[in-house]
C-alpha cells in the first residue's frame, strides 16, 4: 500500500493526572474513509484536537504527508492555522460557524489560507485583488452548490436549519483545499433521511476531490456502510481497528460498548 | 398576551397602553402606583426639603413630590408600552428598519447613489461658509470623533477586541506633533503621516502582550495601557512638560500664508473633511476585503477561525495597528487645531466616549458610527442651553438607545456578493 497521508504514532495526551489519550496509533491513506468510534468520553474529540493543533500532544508523533510521497512533516505543537494550511481541515462536534456571517462568507473564510491579498490590495483594490476576490466568491458558491446549500447563499448562518449548518461546516472545511477532511460527528442530531443524504455526500466528496476523510460518528449504520476502515477508542486506548466486519465481530469492541456480563 | 397585542383598532392599542406588561388593568394601576411612590421617596430629599441655612428655616415643597408622582405614574405606562411594543416588533427589528431599507435602495441605484452623495457632500462643503466660527468648530471636533470612531470600529466592531484605552493612541499622535513642532519645528503635513505611523507602531506594541486575552480581560489591560500613557504624559515633566501641557503648537500652514483664526478654522474643517473621506474609503474597503472577513470571523469564533487557517496573531495585530493608525492621525489634527494640549484631554472619559460612539452607532457599521458620533458629540453641544440637565439628558439618550435598539442605530449589513450563478439562484427562489 502507498504511504499514509496521516500517520499518528504513539500519541499520548495528559490533562493534569488524567491520561486522555494513551499510546494511540492511527494511519489514514489516500482516498480512504476512516471512522473513529468509541463510547462517550473515550477521547475521540481530544484525538481530533491533538492532530489539528488545538492541543499539543504530550508525547508521540503526528506526521502528515499530503502527497503521500513518503516524506512526512511532523505537526506536533504547530498552530491550528498551520495545520490547516498543510491540508487538514475539520468540522466541530458542536457547530462552530460564524453566526452573523452569510453562508457564502463562511465558506469564503475557508479560502483565507489559500489567498494572499493584504492591506494594500484591500485598499487599492488592484487587479490582482479583484481577480482573487472573484475567484474566491465563485469557488465558494460552487462548494455551496455542491453540498446543496445554493438557496442559502446570502442567509446568515445562524438562521439556517441545523442540518444545513452541518453541511455548511463541511463546505467551509472543503474551501481550505484539504487532503484530509476531519468530520466530528457530522450526523449528530440529524434524522434518518438527512443522515442518509449526508452519507451520500461524504462518499461523493471523497470521489470528487480525491481526498481522504476521517470521521467520528455514533450512528453505527452509517459508519458500517460507508467506512473503509474503523478504529475503536475506549478510555483513551485504541482497542481495535480493521474493516467494519472485523470490528463488529471483535469481542473487545462488544465489551466496550455493551459492558461485560458478570457470569463470564 | 399575544392575543391582546395583535388586536387591531383603537381599542386594542388603548388596552395595550393601559395594561402592557401586566395581566390586568388593576395590576397595571398597582404597578404604576408603586413606581410613583418609589420615585417620590427617592427624590424626596432633593426635591421636597429645602434648607435655608441663612434664615435657619426648612421649606417643604410638597407640590414637587406631587408632580414627580404624577409624572412617573404616567411615565411608567409609556415605558411599559414601549417595552411591550419592542417585544412585538422584535422580529421586525431583526430585519432592516425603514430607514435602512431606504439607504440600501439608494445605494444600489447608481443615479440615486450619486444624488445621495451630492446631497451629503454639498452641505458638508458649504457648512463653514454658511455657519459661524462656533458652529464650524463644533463640527470639526465632531469630524475628529467620527474618524476616531471609525478607527476604533476596526478594533471593536470588526475584530471584536474590546479596547478601553483607545485614547492612548490619540494622545501619542497629539504629543508627537506637539513635541516635534516644539523642538524641531516640523510642520503639520509632515507630521500627519508620521503620527499615523507612530499610532500603528504603538498599536503593534500594545497588541503583542494582549494577544492571548479576550473580552473582559482584554478590556482591563487596554484600560491600564490608556492610563499608563496618560500618567507618563503627566509625570515625565522633562519631556512632556507635565500637566501644564504644551502650548503654541503651529496650526497647519496653507502654502506659507498666514491665516486668521476664522480662516484657519475653516481650513481645519476642510482638512478634517478630507481625512474623513479618506478614512471612510479605507475602512469600507478593508471591511469588505479578505482581511475584513478574517476580522469578523475572529470576532465570531476564535477557535473555528484558527481551525479555518486564519493566523490569529497576525489578524489581531493588524486590527490593533490599523485601528491605532487613525487615532494617531486624529491626534495630530487635534494638536494642530487646539494649539495647546495637556494630559487632561486624554482621559478615560474620551475612550469611553469613542467606545459609546461605536456601540450606540452600531458595531461594525460605518454609517452607524457616523450617526453615533453626530449624536453623541453634537447633542451635548446643543444641549448647552439646558446646562443643568445636559448630562442627564445625554445619559438618558444613551440608555434609551441601548434599551430600544441594542444593535445600534444603524446596524451593519452583510454584503451581497455577485457570483456566477446569481441569476439562476435568483430565479430558483
Amino acid at each position: 500500500m502507498s504511504n499514509p497521508v496521516l500517520n499518528v504514532k504513539a500519541v499520548d495526551k495528559d490533562f493534569g493526572g488524567i491520561r486522555a489519550l494513551d499510546d494511540v496509533d492511527l494511519v489514514v491513506h489516500q482516498k480512504e474513509i476512516v471512522a473513529l468510534i468509541g463510547p462517550n468520553g473515550a477521547g475521540k474529540t481530544t484525538f481530533f484536537n491533538c492532530i489539528t493543533g488545538i492541543y499539543a500532544p504530550t508525547s508521540g508523533d503526528v506526521l502528515v504527508d499530503p502527497k503521500a510521497t513518503g516524506d512526512p512533516v511532523r505537526v506536533n505543537g504547530k498552530k491550528p492555522n498551520k495545520v490547516t494550511e498543510l491540508g487538514m481541515a475539520r468540522t466541530f462536534q458542536n457547530i462552530r460557524l460564524f453566526p452573523s456571517m452569510t453562508a457564502l462568507e463562511n465558506v469564503m473564510i475557508g479560502t483565507h489560507c489559500r489567498t494572499k491579498s493584504a492591506v494594500f490590495g484591500a485598499i487599492t483594490r488592484c487587479k490582482a485583488t479583484r481577480n482573487e476576490e472573484q475567484a474566491v466568491i465563485d469557488r465558494s458558491y460552487e462548494l455551496l452548490k455542491l453540498v446543496g446549500l445554493d438557496q442559502y447563499v446570502n442567509e446568515t448562518s445562524a438562521n439556517m436549519p441545523y442540518g444545513k449548518q452541518r453541511r455548511l461546516e463541511i463546505a467551509r472545511a472543503l474551501a481550505t483545499d484539504p487532503f484530509l477532511l476531519l468530520l466530528d460527528e457530522p450526523a449528530a442530531g440529524m434524522n434518518p433521511q438527512e443522515t442518509h443524504d449526508l452519507e451520500k455526500l461524504i462518499v461523493d466528496l471523497r470521489d470528487r476531490f480525491d481526498i481522504a476523510i476521517m470521521l467520528i460518528e455514533h450512528d453505527m449504520k452509517m459508519v458500517m456502510s460507508m467506512s473503509d476502515r474503523i478504529y475503536v477508542l475506549d478510555y483513551g486506548r485504541m482497542i481495535a481497528d480493521g474493516t467494519p466486519r472485523e470490528v463488529a465481530e471483535n469481542p473487545a469492541v462488544i465489551k466496550a460498548y455493551l459492558g461485560e456480563s458478570d457470569d463470564d | 398576551m399575544n392575543n391582546t397585542l395583535n388586536e387591531t383598532g383603537h381599542q386594542g392599542a388603548l388596552r395595550l397602553l393601559l395594561s402592557a406588561g401586566c395581566h390586568s388593568i388593576p395590576h397595571a394601576l398597582r404597578k404604576s402606583a408603586m413606581v410613583a411612590a418609589w420615585f417620590a421617596f427617592l427624590t424626596f430629599p432633593i426635591l421636597v426639603i429645602k434648607v435655608n441655612t441663612i434664615e435657619n428655616t426648612v421649606a417643604w415643597r410638597w407640590e414637587n413630590m406631587l408632580a414627580i408622582a404624577v409624572a412617573t405614574f404616567f411615565g411608567s405606562y409609556v415605558w411599559r408600552w414601549l417595552l411591550a411594543r419592542k417585544e412585538i416588533k422584535r422580529d421586525e427589528a431583526k430585519r432592516e428598519s425603514v430607514a435602512e431599507r431606504l439607504l440600501t435602495k439608494v445605494q444600489s441605484h447608481p443615479i440615486l447613489k450619486l444624488a445621495g452623495l451630492a446631497a451629503i457632500a454639498i452641505p458638508a462643503v458649504l457648512y463653514p461658509q454658511v455657519f459661524d466660527l462656533y458652529q464650524t468648530n463644533i463640527m470639526v471636533s465632531c469630524l475628529v470623533f467620527i474618524v476616531l470612531g471609525l478607527g476604533l470600529n476596526i478594533v471593536v466592531g470588526l475584530a471584536g477586541l474590546l479596547d478601553l484605552g483607545y485614547v492612548a493612541f490619540y494622545a501619542v499622535g497629539a504629543y508627537a506633533y506637539a513635541l516635534c513642532n516644539l523642538h524641531w519645528g516640523i510642520g503639520f503635513w509632515t507630521m500627519l503621516p508620521l503620527g499615523a505611523a507612530l499610532g500603528t507602531i504603538m498599536g503593534v506594541i500594545l497588541g503583542f502582550p494582549v494577544l492571548r486575552l479576550r473580552g473582559d480581560y482584554l478590556a482591563i489591560v487596554t484600560l491600564g495601557f490608556g492610563e499608563i500613557i496618560r500618567l507618563v504624559l503627566e509625570n515625565w515633566g522633562d519631556v512632556t512638560k507635565g500637566p501644564s501641557g504644551i502650548s503654541n503648537i503651529a496650526r497647519p500652514e496653507f502654502f506659507g500664508m498666514k491665516l486668521t483664526i476664522a480662516q484657519s478654522t475653516m481650513y481645519m474643517y476642510y482638512i478634517m473633511l478630507g481625512l474623513l473621506v479618506l478614512t471612510i474609503f479605507c475602512v469600507s474597503r478593508l471591511q469588505h476585503s479578505r482581511i475584513g472577513r478574517a476580522w469578523l470571523a475572529l470576532r465570531e469564533d476564535e477557535i473555528a477561525c484558527q481551525a479555518m487557517g486564519i493566523d490569529k496573531v497576525k489578524t489581531k495585530l493588524l486590527a490593533f495597528a490599523l485601528g491605532a493608525t487613525w487615532a494617531g492621525m486624529a491626534g495630530v489634527v487635534f494638536a494642530a487645531r487646539t494649539t495647546f494640549i495637556n494630559p487632561a484631554s486624554f482621559t478615560f472619559w474620551e475612550s469611553a466616549m469613542i467606545l459609546s460612539i461605536v456601540v450606540i452607532g452600531g458595531m461594525g457599521s460605518i454609517r452607524g458610527v457616523i450617526a453615533g458620533a453626530i449624536i453623541l458629540i453634537l447633542v451635548p453641544e446643543y444641549l448647552r442651553e439646558f446646562s443643568e440637565f445636559r448630562m442627564l439628558l445625554f445619559g438618558a439618550i444613551m440608555v434609551m438607545v441601548m434599551v430600544f435598539r441594542p444593535q445600534g442605530l444603524i446596524s451593519a449589513k452583510r454584503k451581497i456578493y455577485t457570483y456566477k450563478g446569481t441569476s439562476e439562484a435568483g430565479s430558483g427562489q
